[in-house]
C-alpha cells in the first residue's frame, strides 16, 4: 500500500452484539485526505466497522468492544473521551437524509450554537461556508428561512452533510449515503465527495459496488465480520490478491 | 456532471495524444532519414521506440482503471474502446517506423539506387494520411478521417506498382537485388502504416458517430 498520514489507526478491533461476535480482530489504517469504501454482503460487519469509527454503537444495548481505534494518538474507547466531543471531529452522515425540522438556516447552525457559537455574524458564515462546501448554497441561497424538509431528496442528504460540516470536523463517516437518492443525486453526492476529500477523511460504507469504485480511494472488502482484503481501489477492483474478493467483486457470490 | 471523470477522460485523451506526436515524429524521421540517407535519425527512431512502448503501457493501465472504476456507458464507453484500439494501433505504427528505420540502415551499407521509385510519393502521401488521421482524433472530426479512409487506395496502388518496378529493375540488373529487396521491405510497410492510419480513422467514426464502417460494415446492412 502507499505510504499516507494516517488519520484514524484501528487495531485489532472486536465487536459483540451480546453473544454474536460482529467484528473479529480488525487491524486498518485510514489515512488523511483520502476515500476509504467499505464493501461487503449485507451482515458483513462493515456498518457495525463504521460506526465503531465514532462510537455510534455506544447508543446500542449490550455492545461490548475490545481493542483501539487511535484517533489523534488517543484510544476513542478511553474512558476519558467524551463521545460527544469524538463525534463532532468524526462526524457521520446517515443513509436516510434526516433534516431537522427547521429551517436550512437552523439546521446548519444547530450544531455550532450547541458548541457555543451565538454571534449572528459567525453563524451566517459559518452557514454559508458549509451549504458552498456541500454544494447547496446556490440552490437555496434565496430563501434558508425554508424548512429543512420542503427541499428535495438529494438536497437534503447535502443539507445533512452542510450540518456535518458546520461543526469542523476532520473525519467524516458516511453510511450508504446516496442508496435512496436517484443518478442525477447520486452523481452530486459523488462529485461531493471528491471536493470534500481535499479538507477532509471520509470513510464511506455502499452496497453499490461500482460507487465504492467511482469514490474511493481505498477499499476494505469484509465478510462475516473479518476485513478480508485491504488495498488501493484500483487494485480490488482489477487485480485483488485474494480469491474471495474476486468473487465478491465480479458478482459471483454476495 | 461527473467532472472527475471526464476529467479522468480528458486526460486520457492528452496522453493518446503525446503517444501520437512521439509516433508520427518516429514515422517522420525514419522517413526523413529514408530520403536524405540519414544514419543519426535512424538510429533515434529505434532509440525512441522504448518510448511508445512505455506510453502504450501506461494508456493500457489507464483504460483498465476507467473501465473498472467507472463503469462507461454510450459515448464515453465508445471514446474508451477506441481509445485502447488506437493505442494499439499506434504501438503498431511506431514497429514499421523501426522496420523502416532498420531497412535505412541497410541500405546505407550498399550501393543506392539513383531513383527511389515510388517510395518519395508514397511518403508524401502517408506523412499526410497519418497527421489527418491524428487530427481528426484530436479534433474529433469524423470529415477528417473519412478523407483518411478515401487516400488509403492510392497507397495500395503505389505499393502495387512498386512491386512491378522492382521487378523489372531485378530483372535488367542482378546487382541491385539487395537494394531492390530493401524497397520492397520499405514499401511494404509503408503500406501498413496507411493501412493502421485508415483503422485510426475507423475508430474515429466509431467514436465520434456511433458508425462502423471498417470492412464495409455499413453497405452490407
Amino acid at each position: 500500500m502507499e505510504n499516507g498520514q494516517i488519520r484514524i489507526q484501528v487495531k485489532s478491533l472486536n465487536l459483540w452484539y451480546g453473544e454474536k461476535q460482529a467484528l473479529e480482530n480488525i487491524s486498518l489504517d485510514i489515512l488523511t485526505n483520502q476515500v476509504t469504501a467499505l464493501i461487503g454482503p449485507s451482515g458483513c460487519g462493515k456498518s457495525t466497522f463504521l460506526r465503531a469509527l465514532n462510537r455510534m454503537n455506544d447508543l446500542i444495548e449490550n455492545v461490548r468492544t475490545e481493542g483501539e481505534v487511535l484517533f489523534e494518538g488517543i484510544n476513542i474507547y478511553d474512558k476519558s473521551v467524551d463521545a460527544v466531543e469524538l463525534r463532532k471531529k468524526v462526524g457521520m452522515i446517515f443513509q436516510k437524509s434526516n433534516p431537522f425540522p427547521k429551517s436550512i438556516y437552523e439546521n446548519v447552525a444547530y450544531g455550532p450554537k450547541i458548541y457555543g457559537i451565538r454571534d449572528k455574524k459567525s453563524l451566517d458564515e459559518i452557514v454559508e461556508k458549509s451549504l458552498r462546501q456541500a454544494a447547496l448554497w446556490d440552490e437555496v441561497k434565496d430563501d434558508l428561512s425554508k424548512s429543512g424538509l420542503s427541499i428535495s431528496g438529494g438536497q437534503q442528504q447535502r443539507l445533512c452533510i452542510a450540518r456535518a460540516l458546520a461543526v469542523d470536523p476532520e473525519v467524516i463517516l458516511m453510511d450508504e449515503p446516496a442508496s435512496a437518492l436517484d443518478p442525477i443525486a447520486t452523481s452530486k453526492i459523488e462529485e461531493l465527495i471528491f471536493e470534500l476529500k481535499k479538507q477532509y477523511t471520509i470513510v464511506i460504507v455502499t452496497h453499490n459496488m461500482q460507487q465504492a469504485a467511482r469514490v474511493s480511494d481505498y477499499t476494505a472488502f469484509f465478510y462475516m465480520g473479518e476485513l478480508v482484503e485491504y488495498d488501493i481501489t484500483r487494485k480490488i477492483f482489477t487485480t485483488p490478491s485474494i480469491k474471495h474478493t474476486e468473487e465478491y467483486v465480479t458478482g459471483r457470490f454476495g | 456532471m461527473n467532472r472527475h471523470f471526464e476529467l479522468e477522460l480528458e486526460s486520457l485523451k492528452t496522453i493518446l495524444i503525446k503517444m501520437g506526436s512521439v509516433v508520427e515524429e518516429n514515422v517522420n524521421n525514419a522517413l526523413q532519414a529514408l530520403l536524405e540517407h540519414e544514419t543519426g535519425l535512424a538510429h533515434k527512431v529505434i532509440e525512441n521506440e522504448t518510448r511508445i512502448n512505455s506510453l502504450e503501457i501506461e494508456i493500457d493501465n489507464a483504460i483498465i482503471d476507467l473501465l473498472a472504476l467507472q463503469q462507461p456507458v454510450a459515448s464515453d464507453l465508445r471514446f474508451i474502446i477506441a481509445a485502447q484500439k488506437i493505442n494499439n494501433d499506434l504501438e503498431r505504427i511506431g514497429d514499421h517506423a523501426v522496420n523502416i528505420a532498420e531497412s535505412d540502415l541497410n541500405l546505407l551499407k550498399i550501393k543506392p539506387l539513383d531513383s527511389m521509385l515510388e517510395i518519395p510519393k508514397m511518403v508524401v502521401t502517408i506523412k499526410l494520411m497519418l497527421h489527418q488521421a491524428l487530427d481528426s482524433f484530436i479534433l474529433v472530426d469524423p470529415k477528417m478521417a473519412q478523407t483518411v479512409l478515401e487516400t488509403d487506395d492510392q497507397i495500395d496502388n503505389l505499393n502495387r506498382s512498386m512491386a512491378t518496378e522492382v521487378i523489372e529493375l531485378l530483372k535488367s540488373d542482378k546487382k541491385t537485388i539487395e537494394c531492390g529487396l530493401e524497397l520492397i521491405r520499405i514499401s511494404r510497410n509503408l503500406e501498413r502504416i496507411a493501412d493502421i492510419a485508415t483503422n485510426i480513422a475507423e475508430e474515429v467514426i466509431f467514436y465520434a458517430q456511433a458508425r462502423v464502417v471498417k470492412h464495409h460494415a455499413e453497405e452490407k446492412r
